[in-house]
């Protein structure tokens, strides 16, 4: 069953917690509405480390709820929201956060876009250098004679 | 038997498979005009044998033969019927016997209404076809057999995922399949071209429909497996940059890119040789979509490493296919000559612009996708690229090039006046700066959401006052534009209308992701919650009986201004084969937004939680996915492009620029 339903997004959810909706629960909730959004910021950058690419605020599985709680307990300790992810980088590695750090190891990954695009740029230019080169110059005259003699043929066809 | 014949008609397929791979092709390198034909039968009568292996898997899950293995794990004799058949494709083996057919019937499809393409071309594309075809039925038969018996049989089947169980999967899958396999078509042409060593505008004009009804199949199966994920999942998410959706969405943006390039290889036989690569891109990472998807290696590299048959054997097509291409490619791209001259600012121009942004989006896509797998295997340590740096590198590069979208179709070909096209879109602009000030100084918005609200109007307003400038509006009488908006091309009524389908999209997106409300409590029988501009009351709950589970649904009513306007039924299931418990949503829509309610757990004080959310256009997000596909298919019905319209004209054309290119080149 396991690999016969990692087919969607979907099953693949469902398949690693129970699908009843529980996502953030009422009760793990802080009262005051500016630190709650701040928690709700800080965990939607935040893996679920048992589930597929999901973050804390979205999952159901048991261990969103206690890296939940903790990054509330953090905040309630006073935590800015660097501390909190140092935090739980400290406990759980890099792999906890959903968007990696701007490291050595991970060069490869942020430079992909802009690479990528300066790579096209330069294959555009020296794809284009020919056919900029390629000046279209005026026809001579034996070749306007023919033209002339095309669109006379044309016509009269017509 | 049935089941028999089934397993039997798919080896028979591979059998054609085999010989329409070889025959056909020689026929073209000999000349012989009997051996080239026989392509035609080879792809019909695949068709037909697969046709049978699906039917018989299907009436095997129909009639619950629980002596199939694949029936005792997918379905339950209670399920409802048409749960039934979606099951067939609801698993792996069944799913890869829907990418077979689909194949499949793409193959017949060329073979039946292919009739004005040239012989060889058309037999070197079948042959291509069925090389495909092969290295898959091989796959099927040897590491994913459906028809596998078991003995002695079971009482009772495990049922299907009861997330599955939903009418989604009766159409995403389908859906998403026709837009994934059609790209073997374009891929088949390309092959067929690079082995030839040939190729015009004509082959744009061949290529260019399947590509476009690929194209539509795949934007509504993605957009459709994104309402779906929405509505069931409960936390009102609709795209999670899961490795799932990316492999759907790369071939996707591949393949705009490539109906893109495509028109100005038809309109001006330039770009040839980017045309045919992005051919071979699309499919290729439809290819590696499916490695990913169906070899396991998502879920570990481990998992991968432990059980390996399927992944390998996928792999080696993978390697083999996009490997033997882009080496053909290589080898034989050169060769081909370079076409119509352009300056940089014209509409060829705006195309390549396109082109670019289109595929290094893709490419971000790509590697972020792949990056994990490749840092563990490299490295042994495990890493997350997740939706936060998705959205803000692909972001910002999508950005770009929704803001030049309105240009593009304002330029000339050849040489186009960047001044005069901006001149003629001031209308657009005004629209789209007076929305982004509205939305951002009197409702006190962030300046970020209220720029894509404004990119997402320049959009909409710049394909509308693309089409008033082609039909001469407010110049000529009212009269005179409308007989000019019924003549205009169709393909440029499509174009119109999907770039409006996109400015919609970008719309929903902008405004659910930046202005989305949320309750989320414990509510008792009698208890009220305000939203947006609603009350929310739960009045009680209900307890049901389902064909297959049991339900306790709360009934809510929504009141505004103390009126009730609506009710609101969010369910909780419990299914007794798996004792798997589903939450199903309740979803209202009023005007473009949505009101979304889903119950989590029940609370011991009698209560239950609930999670309240207020979606604001979030429905544009797929309206504009719609309207995109019926843009691609107002486009497909363009006379030039009809699939079997007689090609006389497109011949004439060839013919009369073949008389005039000496003059020009040279």
């Amino acid at each position: 069953m396991k690999t016969l339903s990692r087919y969607f997004v979907i099953a693949l959810i469902a398949l690693l917690a129970t699908s009843v909706a529980r996502a953030v629960q009422p009760d793990e909730m802080l009262k005051d509405p500016q630190l709650e959004a701040r928690a709700r910021a800080i965990s939607a950058e935040l893996r679920c480390l048992v589930c597929q690419n999901q973050s804390i605020d979205d999952s159901n599985a048991d261990l969103a709820h206690d890296l939940r709680v903790l990054v509330r307990d953090r905040i309630m300790a006073g935590d800015d929201d660097a501390a909190v992810m140092d935090y739980l980088v400290q406990r759980y590695g890099e792999y906890v956060l959903l968007r990696p750090r701007f490291s050595l190891g991970n060069a490869l990954l942020w430079a992909a876009g802009p690479v990528a695009l300066f790579g096209g740029l330069i294959v555009i230019w020296f794809t284009t250098r020919e056919t900029r080169m390629r000046k279209e110059r005026p026809l001579t005259e034996t070749e306007e004679a023919r033209v002339e003699a095309i669109i006379a043929r044309s016509l009269r066809d017509h | 038997m049935i089941v028999e014949i089934g397993h039997y008609a798919l080896v028979l397929a591979f059998a054609l498979a085999l010989v329409q791979s070889v025959v056909p092709i020689w026929g073209s390198k000999t000349r012989d005009a009997s051996l080239m034909a026989m392509a035609v039968p080879g792809a019909l009568g695949q068709f037909l044998f697969v046709a049978i292996a699906a039917a018989s898997l299907i009436y095997a899950h129909v009639q619950s033969d629980f002596s199939v293995v694949n029936v005792v794990e997918n379905s339950h004799s209670l399920k409802p019927l048409l749960y039934k058949i979606t099951g067939v494709w609801g698993n792996h083996e069944g799913s890869m016997l829907l990418w077979v057919f689909i194949l499949a019937l793409f193959g017949a499809l060329v073979a039946l209404f292919g009739r004005n393409l040239p012989r060889t071309l058309k037999a070197n594309v079948l042959a291509v076809q069925a090389w495909i075809a092969s290295a898959f039925y091989l796959f099927i038969l040897m590491t994913s057999n459906p028809f596998q018996r078991v003995w002695p049989a079971p009482m009772e089947g495990n049922d299907l995922n009861p997330v599955l169980q939903d009418i989604g999967l009766a159409i995403h899958p389908p859906l998403l399949y026709l837009g994934y396999v059609g790209f073997s078509i374009s891929f088949s042409f390309a092959i067929a071209a690079l082995i030839e060593g040939r190729i015009d505008a004509a082959w744009a004009r061949w290529v260019r429909p399947w590509s476009l009804a690929a194209w539509i199949f795949l934007t509504l199966g993605i957009a459709m497996g994104s309402y779906w994920a929405y509505y069931e999942l409960g936390w009102g998410g609709w795209w999670f940059w899961d490795p799932v959706e990316n492999a759907s969405f790369m071939p996707w943006l591949a393949g705009t890119a490539l109906l893109h390039s495509a028109i100005v290889m038809e309109k001006r036989d330039a770009l040839k040789v980017w045309t045919i690569l992005l051919a071979i891109l699309a499919f290729s990472l439809s290819l590696l979509g499916t490695f990913l998807v169906r070899s396991g290696v998502l879920t570990s590299v481990h998992a991968f490493a432990t059980d390996p048959a399927r992944g390998v054997f996928i792999l080696a097509i993978l390697v083999i296919f996009i490997g033997g291409s882009l080496s053909l490619f290589a080898w034989r791209a050169a060769g081909l000559t370079a076409g119509g001259l352009f300056a940089p600012i014209s509409r060829e121009g705006a195309l390549v612009f396109n082109n670019l942004f289109l595929t290094v989006s893709c490419a971000v896509v790509l590697v972020g996708t792949l990056y994990p797998l490749l840092f563990e295997v490299v490295t042994g340590s495990k890493i997350t690229v997740g939706p936060p740096f998705f959205n803000l590198v692909f972001g910002i590069f999508i950005s770009v090039l929704l803001v030049a979208v309105p240009l593009g179709p304002m330029l000339a070909w050849k040489r186009g006046d960047l001044i005069g096209a901006t001149q003629r879109l001031w209308g657009a602009a005004a629209i789209a700066i007076v929305t982004l000030l509205l939305v951002w100084w009197p409702m006190a918005a962030a300046i970020l959401p209220s720029l894509g609200v404004g990119v997402a109007v320049w959009v909409m307003a710049g394909s509308v006052v693309e089409v008033a400038h082609r039909v001469k509006l407010f110049s000529l009488p009212l009269a005179t534009s409308l007989r000019r908006a019924l003549g205009m091309p169709r393909s440029s009524w499509g174009m119109a209308i999907a770039h409006f389908g996109l400015g919609m999209t970008v719309l929903g997106v902008v405004a659910e992701s930046s202005w989305n409300q949320e309750r989320i409590l414990v509510m008792k029988p009698g208890d009220s919650v305000q939203i947006a501009q609603y009350d929310l009351r739960l009045d009680g709950i209900l307890h049901r009986n389902g064909p297959n589970y049991t339900e306790n649904a709360s009934h809510f009513s929504v009141l505004q201004g103390g009126v009730v306007v609506t009710s609101m039924e969010p369910t909780r299931r419990q299914y007794q084969a798996r004792r798997m418990g589903t939450s199903e949503t309740a979803i209202s829509t009023f005007w473009f937004s949505q009101l979304y309610l889903a119950l989590g757990e029940a609370d011991p004080s009698g209560g239950s939680a609930v999670r309240i959310y207020w979606k604001p256009l979030v429905t544009l997000i797929w309206l504009g996915a719609i309207v995109m596909a019926l843009g691609g298919l107002m486009s497909l019905a363009d006379r030039r492009l009809r699939i079997g319209a007689p090609v006389p004209a497109a011949k004439s054309d060839a013919r009369r620029r073949g008389q005039l290119t000496p003059v020009a080149a040279e």
